[in-house]
């Protein structure tokens, strides 16, 4: 069994078709990336797995989504605790206007954890999971707003991993960095694959093929292949995969 | 014939800077006049002894009791109705024909002469409900007449939250009210206080709507269910009635004194909240 299985996943803005009847299974302690032009669904197929769409207004989903074999869009699914299960990490680095320390603990506290010696050790080791802790266990009252673009983008990475998820979406991770801050925090996913389940979404495909074991190219909606990433950028077997990834389309 | 655009340039920049100089002309006009027949009367004893003699002697000291206890009932009730009504707008319903209409009707009250709430205010509070002339019914009086500032600048405040803040919070498992506590409300608080103050001015300086509904007692009021005069419908009274148009004066300086005071407050918090988030 895989982690997350999907199956003949749909979702519609209105009268808008944005995925068309996906099926995949994503493996566990894994990185997998999805990859695809701009408006093809990657990015609403990872917001399926968290239900994140619920917020939009108009949103229909049909299929059927399982995680560790559990549909988490039955009626009974606990909202709160999928999304402490499953993490996301967006775009544009998105830390609260909030000290560092509360950044790192916003979700340990929202989830009802107020023993103050298990919160520090939490900051700690979540910071030190992405390497925050040298550079700033001495200033974790400053506002995270003051830091860096990369050092925001691994607070975020922080704030997740302090309630230990089982997976981690990433939505484009890099794209508001430069090539050193990205080069940066993929080596960190390369750690952190060990621990959590990754899929990132990305178009960057330089960086699909870097950091990913499994990719899977979108188009309009469609999943158009899957498979181990090697395979895929050196013998895809669908033309419009080849034709993306050897630059001729998007 | 054509205008050439230099000279028209001209001609705008001259009526332009003529307009402003009028507007602030008027202003400056208007506070130098009462503070020059007004600050004459101000003494501590102004300030500290109730009226007597109708007023003609004596200070204000009641009247600033009772609009200070009007102010902060209405304010009491208007800041959790109204910044409640903006978060369920902004926060826990779509964007709909429902939330328009809501927020239609939060702009007609705006626009409704405060005189008309008075006689609303007499009518509901001081008849149908029975507080009489009081500092209950002018303060809820009040309150429904600031009420539609606050919500929208509430909802203002609000929206200008980032929408990642919301996004992340709910991603990272927390409830919507956790998410409007701990994260929307800290972020809007400068945004929702500066609207609350504007209301502060507004309840300060009204008149019509408060002689109806708290009465216009010149003692020093004993508790809600007391009648009592404001600054403003001291100052009405006074001229009005010829009582004593040096006293009305004085009371005319605090009141403008007070207001300016309350808009430099929120003027220097507008700026604060501005730096914030720009």
């Amino acid at each position: 069994m895989s982690l997350i299985e999907t199956e003949g996943l749909s979702l519609f803005y209105g009268n808008f078709q944005a995925l068309k009847t996906i099926s995949l299974n994503i493996e566990s302690c894994r990185i997998t990336a999805l990859i695809g032009p701009s408006g093809c669904g990657k990015s609403t197929f990872l917001r399926c797995l968290n239900r994140m769409n619920d917020l939009i207004d108009g949103v229909r989903i049909t299929g059927r989504v399982a995680i560790g074999g559990r549909d988490i869009y039955r009626r009974e699914t606990d909202l709160l605790d999928l999304r402490r299960r499953v993490g996301m990490v967006f775009q544009r680095p998105n830390p609260f206007p909030l000290s560092v320390e509360d950044n790192v603990l916003f979700g340990l506290k929202v989830h009802g954890q107020t023993d103050r010696k298990i919160l520090e050790e939490k900051l700690q080791r979540s910071l030190e999971a992405v390497h925050l802790w040298d550079e700033l266990k001495d200033r974790l009252k400053t506002n995270a707003l003051e830091l860096t673009g990369e050092q925001q983008q691994r607070l975020c990475i922080a704030r997740l991993a302090a309630l230990e998820p089982e997976i981690l979406l990433m939505d484009e991770p890099c794209s508001a960095l430069d090539p050193i801050a990205t080069e940066k925090i993929e080596a960190l996913m390369f750690e952190l694959r060990k621990r959590f389940t990754i899929v990132i979404v990305t178009h960057n495909m330089q960086q699909a093929a870097r950091v990913s074991e499994e990719t899977g190219y979108f188009l309009l909606g469609e999943l158009i292949e899957f498979g181990e990433t090697s395979r895929i950028f050196s013998a895809p077997r669908d033309q419009r995969t080849e034709d993306y990834i050897t630059g001729r389309y998007g | 014939m054509r205008v050439p655009p230099r000279l028209e340039q001209r001609f705008v920049k001259v009526v332009l800077w003529s307009m402003t100089a009028i507007t602030v002309f008027v202003l400056l006009f208007i506070v130098a006049y009462i503070l020059r027949r007004g600050l004459p009367v101000l003494s501590l004893s102004f300030l500290t002894e109730n009226p007597h003699e109708m007023g003609r002697t004596g200070g204000i000291f009641s009247t600033i009791v009772g609009t200070l206890a009007l102010t902060a009932m209405a304010l009491a009730v208007a800041t959790p109705l109204g910044v409640g009504t903006a978060i369920f707008l902004n926060e826990y319903t779509w964007e709909s024909r429902v939330t328009r209409i809501i927020r239609f009707g939060a702009d007609c009250l705006a626009g409704i002469p405060s005189i008309i709430f008075g006689l609303f205010g007499f009518i509901l509070f001081v008849i149908k409900m029975g507080f009489g002339w009081s500092i209950l019914s002018g303060g809820l009086t009040l309150a429904f007449m600031i009420l539609p500032t606050i919500i929208r600048t509430s909802e203002e405040a609000l929206r200008s939250v980032p929408r990642s803040y919301r996004e992340v919070s709910l991603s990272l498992g927390s409830t919507k009210w956790q998410m409007v506590t701990r994260v929307i409300l800290p972020s809007a608080l400068p945004g929702i206080v500066t609207g609350v103050i504007l209301s502060v001015g507004r309840s300060i300086g009204e008149t019509a709507a408060v002689i109806f509904t708290a009465g216009s007692a010149l003692r020093l009021p004993t508790s809600l269910f007391s009648s009592s005069r404001t600054m403003s419908v001291h100052f009405y009274i006074l001229a009005r009635e010829g009582i004593s148009m040096p006293n009305a004066y004085g009371t005319a300086a605090v009141l403008v004194l007070s207001i300016l005071l309350v808009n430099i407050v929120t003027y220097r918090l507008m700026h604060r909240f501005i730096r914030k988030y720009s």
